[in-house]
């Protein structure tokens, strides 16, 4: 970590993070990045709810499936996500038909994203969602609230550490993400090249600029970890059993 | 006044619950074993549980009918029932402050529930920060919050430890017969069922054994399991006719008994604790039943002792202890009346 900062003097740091290329690598980052991780939190965490609440046949096999792409390697997701949503892929007639060509798009970059970040935070969202005491969504419904506002005041609350954990993971995983978006969606400046990619891009040709957009991720990795340990710690207790062998207050 | 009408068919892991009650305005307690389905038949009222079959009624409400006559299987979901149920743990929200947990269901009354049950100055703390006292009574004031027409209280007590349950309980029964509510409650003692409620329902392996009022099920326990969930000493035995109209018991471990109720065949001789006197020597007086043994065990409960004595437990005053000097080890003759004996089949 010491090296990429201390390499270069912090002007040549500078200098390289002002220059169009890295400009552009932080805009596509934030903008694909931004846009697959919303895809992940508003379809991942009602799906992870539906999964850790609800006894289903194929259950396993869904979560096996979500699982999937954490072991696959991320040059078999590109080039299965190619397979799929390439011109000649299993969907390309399709897509075609549509007017739609997804692969070297920003469309294949935040579907590269999403595809290989999602798990981290579905699996963490389905365990924190678990862990939370059946009796108090059900507690809930007996007090007269509707399944959705049990979600949203009792079940989201009461796993919002695990969520925010998990989704850390998957952001972090998300903005390094290398393999499968180079296959699937190129390394076109200003229109596909991440802040990853560029980096990439950029060691053979200016290193000092690879550097300099190193030392961005740096700090947005950095930034990610604190925010993990930061995170209200009653979310993440265990709820209500914890303290009931605690002596009476006396009044 | 409306009656909750409950008839439930369930299959449970090792057995089949089936449960027949009608609860008017009344406190009626399920007691039995854990794992008997009391529970159960808790989470079906409120709507937690879908039953196989079934009918659960509030007066004209039907909240549950799988076989209604128009055909169309009834089942309101929870928040269309009108129940306050209170968890086993209480199952307070963590994350919200008491005021937050009672105003869950309805805010109008919060304030004054927070009053009745003693709990304004805690209004903004956590159930983490309070004692199982005051967490029973945020429970009980959060499912009243809703005003319901039924109460249902899971092992109310279960969660307080030997010191408190005794205030708690006496607060819990006059609160209950305040509201005079429909209240079903279930526990696993019977001490808390005879305390709290108008009837108490025995419930083993899914099936209610006896519905009746506490000292009817004393005075007349229907099986061996009542008998001795009811806490009576329980005495397996061959019974026949003997002389002057009693019943002789040959008991199990050699002794004959004599009893005032008719029996014949394999039978439970049921006596109660506070039925059998100790002494030093068989007494010359009216008892007809002596059973001589060691005193195995002395447990004082207040201003009660039990003492153990062979197959029986007594219980006598602490004072009685005192002045028959009695220790463990020692041989004493236990005593009761050919009247305070029951017979039930095994």
């Amino acid at each position: 970590m010491l090296a990429i900062f201390l390499r270069i003097p912090p002007g040549d740091l500078l200098d390289g993070m002002r220059s169009e290329a890295a400009i552009d690598a932080v805009l596509v980052t934030a903008k694909t990045s931004a846009i697959a991780n919303l895809l992940i939190l508003l379809v991942g965490t009602p799906a992870a709810y539906l999964i850790a609440t609800r006894r289903f046949a194929g259950r396993a096999l869904v979560i096996t499936l979500i699982e999937l792409p954490l072991v696959l390697p991320p040059a078999v997701a590109g080039i299965g996500l190619l397979a799929a949503f390439g011109r000649f892929g299993l969907l390309g007639d399709q897509l075609t038909a549509l007017g739609l060509s997804i692969p070297f798009t920003q469309i294949a970059v935040v579907l590269a994203v999403t595809f290989v970040a999602s798990p981290f935070y579905l699996r963490a969202a389905i365990a924190a969602f678990e862990a939370v005491d059946p009796n108090l969504p059900a507690a809930a419904r007996t007090l007269g609230a509707s399944p959705a506002r049990t979600f949203f005041r009792v079940a989201l609350p009461l796993a919002g550490g695990g969520l925010g954990a998990g989704w850390a993971l998957s952001f972090a995983r998300g903005i390094g993400e290398f393999g499968a978006t180079i296959m699937f969606a190129g390394s076109l400046q200003g229109v596909t090249q991440t802040l990853s990619l560029a980096i990439y891009e950029q060691f053979d040709v200016r290193f000092e600029l690879a550097l300099a957009i190193g030392a961005e991720l740096a700090v947005v990795s950095a930034a990610i970890l604190l925010v993990v340990k930061l995170l209200p710690s009653w979310t993440r207790s265990p709820s209500g059993s914890t303290t009931l062998f605690a002596p009476s207050r006396s009044t | 006044m409306d009656t909750l009408a409950v008839r439930l068919d369930h299959p449970l892991r090792s057995f089949a619950l089936h449960v027949e009650l009608e609860v008017g305005r009344e406190t009626l307690a399920l007691v039995g074993p854990s794992g008997a389905g009391k529970s159960s038949v808790l989470r079906a009222i409120a709507g937690l549980l879908r039953p196989d079959a079934g009918r659960i009624a509030l007066g004209p409400d039907v909240w549950l009918d799988t076989a209604p006559e128009t055909g169309r299987r009834i089942s309101l979901p929870p928040e269309r029932r009108s129940v306050g149920l209170v968890f086993q743990e209480y199952a307070l929200f963590p994350h919200l402050t008491v005021e937050a947990n009672v105003g869950f269901g309805g805010r109008a009354r919060v304030g004054e529930l927070l009053e009745r049950f003693h709990i304004s100055e805690l209004a903004r703390a956590r159930p983490g920060e309070l004692s199982g006292g005051e967490r029973q009574r945020v429970a009980l004031a959060r499912a009243l919050a809703r005003d319901p027409a039924v109460l249902l209280l899971d092992e109310p007590l279960s969660a307080l430890d030997a010191h408190t349950k005794g205030t708690v309980r006496a607060e819990l029964g006059e609160l209950l017969r305040d509201l005079g509510l429909p209240t079903v409650l279930v526990t696993h003692d019977f001490e808390d069922a005879a305390a709290l409620a108008d009837r108490v329902g025995v419930i083993v392996d899914g099936q209610i054994l006896q519905l009746g009022r506490s000292a009817e099920l004393l005075a007349a326990p229907a099986s061996g399991f009542v008998a001795s969930f009811t806490g009576a000493n329980l005495l397996p035995g061959s019974a026949r006719p003997g002389r002057d109209g009693l019943t002789e018991i040959v008991l199990d471990h050699g002794v004959t008994a004599y009893s005032t109720a008719a029996g014949e065949g394999r039978v439970g001789l049921a006596v109660y604790p506070w039925e059998i006197a100790l002494s030093r020597e068989a007494p010359a007086d009216s008892t007809l039943n002596h059973v001589t043994g060691a005193v195995t065990s002395l447990v004082s409960l207040g201003n009660r002792v039990r003492v153990r004595v062979g197959p029986l437990t007594a219980e006598l005053t602490t004072g009685s202890v005192e002045r028959l000097d009695l220790r463990e080890g020692e041989l004493v003759v236990a005593s009761f009346k050919a009247t305070a004996t029951r017979l039930v089949p095994l």
